[in-house]
């Protein structure tokens, strides 16, 4: 038997780690954002942020590619700069981001609105600015369910399949993660691979769940 | 040191329309729930953003809407002490405290947050949690918290509410206290007769979004401007009145008349008197009629730990059926030792509406 390749899950993990610390600044970003705006435009703003949740991933694999492509309106631009996205290992993170994306800002933003508003009132009585507001009052109060999302949110980059395969395809040691990885020791009838790789996808999943599950039991009681 | 603010917001219920000018002297805000009292306090602070109005601290302006002037709230150095405190559960005391002076060198912020915390009588509690102090010592931490920033203004929404009754009474001595210290303007909102009285020594009487009076607590509680304040400050019992001359009313409702200490004009709608000033006299026998003594009958009555409420009608006994048997005239209160002593007489006995407890309303 060949030595085996680790290198999907090498990929899997740096791939999910990046894709989540992205997610983790623009769901906060876009929640706080949208939690102090109210109006009939904010129902369509929340359906775009959404889409990604519905739309099945070769759909959402498909609009990048579009998107990043050579002659897609990101793509050109990135090609004027010299960098090529498609069929990279920033492709992957990309994806594995744009997918997982609507469950930190759902999560998020239900977390920013359990906290009660006349903390925030409190503060800026107290002269503080609104950055302040958000990083000293409302991130350490809303922190739990922040947490609680932003490891949802790695659990299904790690689980990303369909857009990484349209928009980052399946190169060996660089693209190919734990999932593109099984899809293809499948195809290719190796199914001792595949089970291996399905092993490991389970145990890292589980660790993480039951992660999620301690922590958001273990959150301190507020006020 | 003044504060003067007129504003006008809409409100789903009625428009908040109010402008008064607050001095050095603790100004009571008193009104029923749903009078617009905390809103004019948002107001202030800038919580809120009112329709049209100015508001200005010592000159400073801080809000014209005509100038599109609105300082955001971080910037009014008004200090708002709000109704359940709004301490930030995951700071300890000290940081509570200290939220607003996160500029100062570490040494200074602590030496300041220790004066504070003595201030309020909180030394020793620096490191426990909102949720490890009792109401009391919360409402201290929240006043400590607002006073951090050395407002030159400070809005009090309803403090003593969210208080257990046998706490009330120490925290009103210690509020007093720092209000006394605070020599600026201080707007304490409460829908609590007593605690206005005691708390402010000017009083804003709001109803329905506007003034029903605005003075001297003595002068309103002693001569209501109208029915409304009247009813506002406690006032329980009232009769439609006609003027007859000099200082004689006819009181429609109590069928009888009494002299008054004002002079009265045909103006004259309504008379009242409050619950705790109806005296009761022995009577000289029938037909010896004196003065605005007029003879009653006890419906009912309803008792507290220490005083009575009685339930009066007058000049005839409360027969009849249903409605007409509980038709009450006048409720007096007194306290119990006084009703020990006259409980036994016979009916009917006989109350006296002196003329310097009775006010005229005008319509």
């Amino acid at each position: 038997m060949a030595p085996i390749d680790w290198s999907p899950l090498w990929i899997s993990l740096e791939t999910s780690v990046t894709a989540t610390l992205v997610t983790l600044v623009a769901g906060l970003a876009a929640a706080a954002w949208r939690e102090r705006r109210t109006g009939a435009a904010m129902a369509l703003v929340d359906g775009i942020f959404l889409l990604p949740l519905v739309l099945p991933p070769t759909v959402v694999g498909f609009l990048l590619l579009l998107l990043f492509g050579r002659h897609g309106p990101l793509g050109k631009v990135l090609l004027r700069l010299g960098a090529t996205v498609v069929f990279s290992w920033p492709a992957t993170v990309i994806a594995a981001a744009v997918v997982s994306f609507p469950l930190m800002y759902l999560t998020a933003r239900a977390a920013l609105e359990q906290v009660d508003s006349r903390f925030f009132e409190a503060a800026r009585t107290l002269g503080a600015s609104e950055w302040r507001v958000f990083s000293a009052i409302a991130l350490p109060l809303a922190w739990p369910g922040v947490l609680a999302g932003t490891i949802l949110s790695f659990a299904r980059a790690l689980g990303e399949f369909g857009a990484t395969l349209m928009l980052a395809g399946n190169i060996p040691g660089k693209t190919a993660t734990i999932p593109i990885a099984i899809y293809f020791a499948v195809e290719a009838d190796d199914v001792q691979r595949a089970v291996a790789w399905c092993l490991i996808d389970v145990v890292i999943s589980l660790a993480l769940l039951a992660g999620l599950y301690y922590w958001t039991r273990a959150r301190w009681v507020r006020r | 040191m003044a504060l003067e603010v007129q504003v006008a917001k809409k409100l789903p219920e009625f428009t908040l329309d109010v402008s008064f000018t607050a001095g050095d002297a603790p100004l009571g805000i008193l009104g029923p729930s749903g009078a617009g009292k905390t809103m004019l306090l948002r107001c202030i602070a800038g919580l809120e953003r009112p329709d049209h109005g100015r508001i200005t601290l010592d000159g400073r302006v801080l809000l014209d809407t005509e100038r599109h002037i609105h300082v955001p709230a971080r910037n009014r150095r008004v200090g708002m002490l709000f109704q359940h405190y709004a301490l930030f559960p995951h700071r300890t005391v000290a940081e509570n405290i200290g939220f607003a002076l996160g500029h100062l060198p570490r040494q200074e912020r602590e030496h300041r947050v220790a004066a504070l915390s003595a201030r309020t009588h909180l030394s020793g509690l620096e490191d426990r949690y909102p949720r490890e102090l009792s109401g009391g010592e919360q409402q201290r931490a929240a006043l400590a918290r607002a006073l951090a920033i050395e407002p030159e203004a400070l809005l009090l929404d309803e403090p003593l509410s969210a208080l257990d009754t046998h706490l009330r009474s120490q925290v009103e001595a210690q509020l007093q206290e720092t209000f006394s210290a605070y020599r600026k303007p201080a707007l304490l909102v409460t829908h609590n007769i007593e605690e206005a009285y005691r708390l402010g020594e000017r009083l804003l009487v709001l109803s329905r979004g506007r003034v029903a009076a605005f003075g001297a607590k003595e002068e309103i509680f002693r001569h209501p401007p109208s029915l409304e304040v009247a009813r506002l400050t406690g006032c329980k019992n009232f009769s439609r009145a006609r003027a007859i001359s000099g200082n004689i009313v006819e009181a429609l409702d109590w069928g009888c008349r009494l002299r008054v200490s004002q002079t009265v004009t045909k103006l004259v709608a309504h008379i009242g008197i409050r619950a705790h000033h109806i005296d009761f006299v022995e009577s000289r026998g029938a037909g010896a009629a004196e003065e605005n003594v007029v003879p009653c009958w006890l419906v009912r009555s309803s008792e507290t730990p220490f005083r009575i409420t009685l339930y009066l009608r007058l000049h005839r006994p409360p027969n009849g059926s249903g409605e007409q048997q509980a038709h009450v005239d006048l409720q007096a209160e007194v306290f119990k030792e006084k009703w020990e002593r006259f409980r036994e007489h016979p009916l009917p006995w006989h109350v006296r509406l002196s003329p310097d407890s009775l006010f005229v309303l005008p319509e």
